[in-house]
């Protein structure tokens, strides 16, 4: 096991490794860079809707803003964001050298660039991108969509098959390079939510695929699947989507949930509390995620026995999310807290997730969605889950991280600073949203109502403030990377779990004899 | 009081303090969720306060608990960690609750919702249609049929940097030309398709939002019990215009409403009449201009340049500067697989003379053609479906 190829150095080596800590890192910096990429269209989106009227772009540009905001934050920031975690951390929170199939793991990454390149392309072909929405609903997406919508097809099917790739990596991984002694009741909570999400991927981005073909045919080849016209059905393009998209939110939210679960536990010195029930909960969020999906279309003229089922098991989601909570809530109950930069960002999940999850309960009754669906309200509702959320468990996870992965302590004061800014501004940018889709704003509109411009106005100020807030956070990793505090090998406080044994910096090859789990 | 009005009341409370800075700074606001002019929209605002209740009060036992916990329970005060970390009543206690507050919901839940679907025995019905990006009304019992577009005034003041201030517009965005009427107190069925892509037929003071889907005839009912004006708008995203195809619907006496539908009546019978009428060019010009920004500008652009990959130009265009006949069927029966729609079942006779006789001389165009209406109904003999 000792003769270690000489580590290529330049291009070459971030080209061809096959080291899962550098393909962590490309992960993470690829997520950040499109993290910023789809920030900056988010900032042409309030910029347009800071004032009644249309000042800064035309309508169509505006939507495509909307669908690609969307489409890069879900598919080229959050996702790849959860993979880098999983790359870096899973060998070895397991004790494992490396990923179970090492070049696929090279091809799953550099399959990224391309797909998200290919996608951000379509801004400049003739007749623009697509501006249907990143639910893209038939026939908007087929019939009446820019030429530009067949290479997003493409760019689809490649982030499908880089996901599908990494996910079945994952699972080889977690199933077979476990050290010595760890069951699977004793893995790190990451591991398990990190499991469980592979299964959802691997279950649901074949469905989506199967969508982006259908749609592809119907463009190109004659086909009917979604067209009225040729005895197609345009609902059930919707069916087919959320069959993946509602799965979809929870393979954002769970390796989020998971991160949360460890660095809580760390700062409150105190074990995590209920640790079965929380691998309990996910696996029932995991599977009820599978029977709820048609609550994303109550407006489509369901059968009504067909309404209740679907607002029965959706609010059914609640109790394993809140036995969650109640779990985190419980870690932190007579602990000993501290308050480093990452158990803000972790608390502050905990709080506006809770929010999230709460309007997502009011959005689960099928009566109350005839007045949220498709309004600010919904929009407020999945950016609490998935910017206060996912995000917020993503910046937590990195600053728990950072100095495990370059060997230096992150800057204290400006990971604080950067928290109290961010956790400002995000709420002045979303909470007045609640109440703009309440009021009766319709989500996805360009210029709106004099009656709405107050909150709008506000929401916008919000959103400069939070997006200028995340140069802070890249300016945090950059200096960390550069130098700051030597990182101690624990980082904090007796922290649980097998990465911490490992030296800061980790080597480039950790656990090449596995650890042996009591 | 009734205990309903001292609910709403306190929820209005705890809506404003929880956006105390600016309830004090902006007086014009609205914080909660409209309270309708039915009584199924009223069981619904009823069900959004039971459970946003429900979820205010979990939230603040929730959130006491911990920040109780991050007050107290931090190392700076010498606290000595605790070591439980299971209790499986605990568990189970924190498990059965929600779940049995989740079955409270689900009662007023499927009341609502068994209220919402039930369609039966309407005393009217209308059909509305979405088109790309404007609705089409069709009074199924007296055969009333019309477009409803966003009214001129806010059309203009909303195009790019139009200089137009919105709040000097009346109703910005939220009017309409051809508003929907209807007889209060009666219950109104409403159908709603699709012509092309899919939109959502919303007016949160009737709450209603259902889709309008190609292919599908979707249900829903309102019965309003105030006379009144209410403004909704398109729920789902359909394109470009999306957010410019507002539904104005005015409830009305009955008697006003009848009267209503006997003008509806005149004046479709006087549109017809003018098909045999012969226009001079300048009035062909000056209605088809009308006609052209009302119909063909989302697409076709008021300049007539089109969108580059998107929509075609007119300025310059083979079909319009071409025969006639081509001319006047595509803007008849549109061009199937595309946004362009088929206007023969949309615009009378004349519009259709109006609006090809300013196409082929308008934006350096100068066929010098000149189109009578007359002329449509032969050239498309058997294609106008119209009247």
């Amino acid at each position: 096991m000792s003769e270690h190829h000489a580590k290529p150095t330049g291009i070459t080596r971030w080209l061809f490794t096959t080291n899962h800590k550098d393909i962590g890192t490309l992960y993470l910096w690829f997520a950040f860079i499109m993290f910023f990429i789809g920030g900056g269209m988010a900032m042409v989106i309030r910029a347009e809707l800071l004032q009644p009227g249309m000042q800064v772009v035309d309508p169509l540009f505006f939507n495509t803003m909307t669908t690609m905001h969307g489409l890069i934050m879900v598919f080229g920031a959050v996702m790849p964001a959860m993979v880098g975690f999983a790359n870096w951390m899973i060998p070895m929170m397991i004790g494992a050298p490396d990923m179970a199939l090492p070049r696929m793991n090279n091809w799953s990454f550099w399959i990224l660039p391309f797909a998200g390149t290919m996608l951000i392309s379509t801004l400049f072909m003739e007749g623009g991108g697509p501006a249907f929405g990143w639910t893209f609903y038939a026939p908007l997406s087929t019939t009446f969509a820019p030429q530009s919508t067949d290479f997003f097809i493409f760019a689809v099917h490649l982030l499908g098959f880089s996901s599908i790739m990494g996910a079945i990596n994952i699972i080889a991984t977690i199933l077979n390079m476990r050290a010595p002694g760890m069951t699977l009741m004793k893995m790190p909570l990451f591991v398990w939510t990190w499991l469980i999400t592979a299964f959802l991927l691997i279950a649901v981005m074949p469905v989506l695929a199967g969508a982006v073909t259908m749609m592809l045919t119907d463009r190109n080849f004659g086909t009917s699947f979604f067209d009225a016209a040729g005895g197609g059905d345009p609902v059930l393009f919707q069916h087919v989507f959320w069959f993946f998209g509602h799965p979809e939110v929870y393979i954002m939210i769970l390796p989020a949930f998971g991160i949360v679960s460890h660095i809580i536990p760390t700062f409150a010195r105190k074990k995590l509390f209920g640790y079965a029930s929380m691998v309990y909960a996910v696996a029932a969020i995991a599977f009820l995620s599978f029977i709820v999906w048609a609550h994303h279309m109550f407006t489509v003229g369901m059968p009504v026995a067909g309404e209740l089922y679907f607002t029965y098991a959706t609010i059914m989601i609640a109790v394993p999310t809140a036995v969650k909570v109640f779990n985190w809530t419980a870690t932190m109950w007579r602990g000993s807290m501290t308050f480093e930069t990452p158990m803000l960002w972790a608390v502050a999940f905990v709080f506006l997730f809770t929010i999230g999850g709460f309007t997502g309960l009011m959005l689960g009754m099928a009566p109350a969605d005839f007045q949220y669906h498709d309004t600010y309200f919904v929009v407020a509702h999945f950016h609490y889950v998935l910017v206060t959320g996912a995000v917020f468990g993503i910046i937590a996870g990195a600053y728990f991280w950072l100095p495990k992965w370059t060997g230096h302590m992150y800057d204290e004061k400006l990971g604080k600073m950067h928290f109290w800014l961010s956790v400002i501004s995000v709420n002045i940018l979303f909470f007045p949203q609640h109440f703009l889709g309440l009021a009766g704003m319709p989500r996805r509109i360009p210029d709106y109502a004099v009656q709405f411009a107050e909150f709008n106005f506000m929401s916008s100020i919000g959103g400069f403030a939070f997006g200028l807030s995340q140069l802070l956070f890249l300016y945090v990793v950059i200096k960390c990377i550069r130098g700051g505090e030597k990182a101690t090998d624990e980082v904090w406080d007796n922290p649980d779990g097998l990465e911490w044994t490992t030296p800061s910096p980790a080597p480039y090859h950790t656990f090449e004899t596995a650890p042996e789990i009591k | 009081m009734p205990v309903s009005k001292i609910t709403k009341k306190l929820a209005n409370f705890i809506c404003i303090s929880m956006a105390v800075v600016p309830s004090l700074v902006f007086a014009d606001y609205k914080l909660n969720m409209t309270q309708s002019v039915t009584a199924v929209g009223n069981d619904i605002y009823n069900l959004h306060m039971l459970v946003l209740w429900i979820v205010t009060v979990v939230g603040v036992i929730v959130f006491g608990v911990i920040i109780y916990s991050l007050i107290n329970h931090r190392k700076s005060k010498g606290v000595m960690p605790a070591s439980f970390d299971e209790s499986s009543t605990v568990e189970f206690i924190w498990t059965i609750i929600p779940f049995i507050i989740l079955v409270g919901l689900a009662v007023p839940a499927t009341k609502t919702l068994l209220k919402i679907e039930d369609t039966s025995n309407p005393d009217l019905t209308i059909k509305a249609t979405g088109w790309q990006w404007k609705w089409e009304y069709e009074y199924l019992d007296n055969g009333v049929r019309f477009f409803s577009n966003i009214d001129k005034t806010s059309n203009d003041a909303r195009q790019r940097n139009s200089g137009t201030d919105p709040y000097s517009v009346k109703n910005y965005l939220l009017n309409v030309d051809n508003p929907v009427v209807v007889p209060v107190n009666k219950k109104i069925r409403i159908l709603t398709t699709s012509n092309d892509v899919i939109h959502s037929w919303w007016v949160p003071d009737l709450a209603i939002k259902r889709d309008a889907i190609p292919g599908y005839i979707n249900e829903s009912w309102f019965k309003a019990e105030k006379i009144g004006v209410y403004r909704g708008q398109c729920a789902e995203l359909c394109g470009q215009d999306h957010g410019f195809m507002p539904i104005v619907v005015h409830v009305v006496a009955e008697n006003d409403y009848n009267e209503w539908v006997v003008k509806q009546k005149k004046l479709a019978a006087t549109s017809a009449a003018s098909a045999n009428k012969i226009w001079s060019q300048a009035e062909l010009m000056k209605r088809g201009q009308e006609v052209y920004s009302a119909s063909c500008a989302a697409c076709h652009q008021a300049n007539g340049q089109g969108i580059s990959g998107v929509f075609p130009a007119i300025a310059g265009s083979k079909i319009v500067t071409g025969t006639l006949d081509g001319h006047i069927k595509i803007v008849a029966k549109g061009k199937p697989g595309t946004a362009m729609q088929a206007f023969g079942t949309q615009l009378s006779v004349g519009d259709i003379a109006a609006v090809v006789t300013f196409e082929r001389n308008a934006f350096g165009n100068d066929t010098g053609d000149v189109v009578q209406p007359s002329q449509i109904s032969r050239q498309a003999s058997g294609g106008l479906n119209h009247e």
